[in-house]
């Protein structure tokens, strides 16, 4: 019998909610072949159940606890994951919540030597960077699937086995009545970075794991401080080490130090002696009010993931697929990511629109993302916690040097995470005139956003499914329907010169549209149902666009 | 590396005797932090990486 713990009810700040066991129908003599479950419910988990949802597909969530997630988790969301989640149907619940930033400052000793800077475009609805504690995204999360009941919530549901065949998925399950088999023709293991799944399939993850161990801190405290990412190297409340502030809402700051080779990770631990360094460091920046402590963990860095993220009918996403380091905010955003590539292919998949073979891009696009984190983190990683004394020499020339030249202060750069282009994917239009654009996304990117004539975004009027973006195409080009896909239909967008054009198109009078997308007359964008572009092409040729679907589909 | 812009031989004398006197003026203990910073400043002085690797190739050789 699987009893969860509890929930912790003395947080400084969240109300973690209970969620009941749900006595499920296989434990009544059914047994129905679910066409998706998915094992875990935590952020990955519960944003792949709806953007499942978005596609019209209800998936089944087995979660072993009873309530969200507490700890010291994710923190920082992207553009590109406010989009998703815009998407999702969660904005005005989380932008009401999260705070807002384009700024950070590094430090060394106690002189600024690094200005981050990430301007805001007025292109663009959402900020650069949000900070949201992860508990109220799992919240939000929860509440957008139980309002419009997207999905079936299985809690207190802990996985003690699975198998496959050919045909299906069959996973072992306790609960608090005691145990029971389902049965699902696709998996997806959204459960963490000590994924059950993972484990039982016998999978390993590989890469490297980064010296250094650090201590992260949530705090409680007053602060006047702005939202801002900050960084100090050595100082001089904490010599030797590097420190990290973030602000978070509801008056919690996230506080990440490094601990010293020569300092003993379990005695550190110890509230009393991160009281007394935390307060060295809030004596150092001036902040005088009262705190308390939120929670406290170690955290080790590592670059690790599995060689293939699609696992015969299990396809693992997020934390259990690859742990990439927290500086830079790639995890979750990453995890986000994972969701909303995987989850318009499982649809199609099930659909019957897709061969099976389109869940294997999935991994072929998504894992080589993870490679590119890797390398960008590696350096983050290796300025922040230098692995051997060359690097340790270097970081700290680089440091004294940026304190009376800029360049070298760029060395400092946290390099925040940004949207992975799916530049040599399989799924891109075999031929596309990408390389002849001046401007606009290139075949695999993201779609760039874009302010309209009446003050709404062009993202607005994407998907879910494929979107054709045809420019000057107003006129009526011939129909594309998709013969053979039981998809809901290509939609076809056109962008209009006019000032006032027929419903459907978008208004760009000025040209703004076109300017941005290095668009002529009858040029198109395909997008894909994730908001990546497929491929575009100067002159508009139904064929063409056709043969790129049914790439892009796997038809 | 007799490229066109080498120093003069006066020129080369007087870096050589400065850099040895600002080392010694340093103390063992903070030279090689200093000359990991001299490397990085003319390393972005002369602009030019593939330089700065001959460079590298040209100082690690015959070191013991």
């Amino acid at each position: 019998m699987h009893i969860p713990d509890a929930p912790r009810q003395d947080s400084l700040y969240f109300t973690y909610p209970v969620f009941p066991f749900t006595r499920p129908v296989e434990m009544d003599g059914e047994r129905p072949l679910h066409d998706v479950v998915i094992v875990g419910g935590g952020p990955v988990g519960l944003v792949t159940a709806i953007e499942l949802a978005r596609h019209g597909v209800r998936a089944v969530v087995l979660e072993s606890k009873s309530s969200v997630s507490d700890g010291s988790r994710a923190l920082a969301f992207s553009r590109r994951s406010q989009e998703i989640m815009h998407g999702l149907g969660i904005t005005t619940r989380v932008q009401a919540k999260a705070l807002s930033w384009t700024e950070g400052r590094s430090f060394y000793r106690d002189k600024i030597i690094f200005r981050l800077s990430m301007p805001r475009s007025a292109e663009e609805r959402f900020g650069p960077m949000i900070n949201l504690q992860q508990c109220y995204l799992e919240k939000f999360l929860v509440e957008r699937i139980a309002d419009a009941d997207l999905a079936e919530l299985r809690w207190c549901n802990q996985v003690t086995g699975a198998t496959q065949t050919a045909d299906k998925v069959t996973i072992s399950l306790d609960t608090p009545e005691g145990a029971y088999q389902l049965d699902a023709r696709y998996v997806i293991a959204a459960d963490g970075a000590r994924s059950a799944l993972r484990e039982t399939f016998g999978l390993r993850m590989s890469g490297a794991s980064h010296e250094g161990v650090y201590l992260i801190a949530d705090i409680k405290i007053d602060s006047a401080l702005p939202t801002e990412r900050h960084a100090w190297f050595d100082p001089p409340s904490n010599p030797g080490a590097t420190m990290l502030m973030h602000k978070q809402p509801d008056g919690l700051w996230r506080v990440d130090y490094q601990l010293r080779e020569d300092q003993d990770p379990e005695v550190e631990l110890q509230p009393e002696r991160i009281k007394a360094r935390i307060q060295s460091h809030l004596d150092l920046i001036g902040e005088t009010a009262p705190w308390e402590l939120e929670m406290s963990s170690l955290y080790k860095a590592h670059c690790i993931c599995l060689d293939d993220y699609r696992h015969g009918r299990v396809l693992f996403a997020g934390d259990a697929a690859h742990l990439v380091p927290i500086f830079g905010v790639r995890g979750l955003n990453s995890g986000i990511a994972d969701a909303n590539n995987l989850a318009w292919k499982m649809a199609s998949v099930l659909s019957g629109g897709s061969a099976d073979r389109l869940l294997d891009s999935y991994s072929a696009e998504r894992r080589p993302a993870t490679l590119e984190i890797f390398e960008q983190a590696t350096k983050s990683t290796a300025f922040m916690t230098p692995p051997s004394r060359g690097y340790r020499l270097l970081r700290d020339a680089a440091l004294s040097l940026a304190l009376s030249q800029p360049w070298a202060g760029e060395l400092a750069n946290p390099r925040q995470s940004q949207p992975y282009d799916y530049a040599d994917s399989p799924l891109n239009a075999e031929t596309d005139d990408d390389a002849v654009f001046t401007a606009g996304p290139r075949t695999g990117a993201p779609l760039a956003d874009a302010r309209l004539t009446d003050g709404n975004h062009l993202l607005d009027h994407i998907g879910p499914g494929p979107t054709l973006l045809g420019f000057g195409l107003d006129k009526q080009g011939p129909d594309l329907d998709w013969p053979g896909v039981k998809w809901p239909g290509v939609k076809r967008l056109a962008v209009s010169r006019s000032a006032a054009p027929a419903p459907d198109t978008l208004a760009d009078p000025h040209g703004h549209l076109f300017e941005r997308f290095g668009a002529t007359e009858d040029c198109c964008y395909l997008i894909r149902p994730d908001g990546h572009v497929a491929g575009r092409w100067r002159t508009y040729d139904p064929g063409v666009v056709e043969a790129a679907l049914q790439r892009l589909f796997a038809a | 590396m007799n490229t066109p812009s080498s120093l003069s031989f006066e020129d080369l004398e007087r870096v050589y005797a400065l850099l040895a006197e600002t080392i010694d003026g340093l103390g063992p203990e903070r030279e090689a932090l200093f000359l990991s910073k001299l490397t990085l400043v003319l390393a972005q002085a002369l602009g030019d990486f593939e330089t700065v690797t001959r460079a590298m190739d040209t100082a690690r050789r015959d070191l013991d």
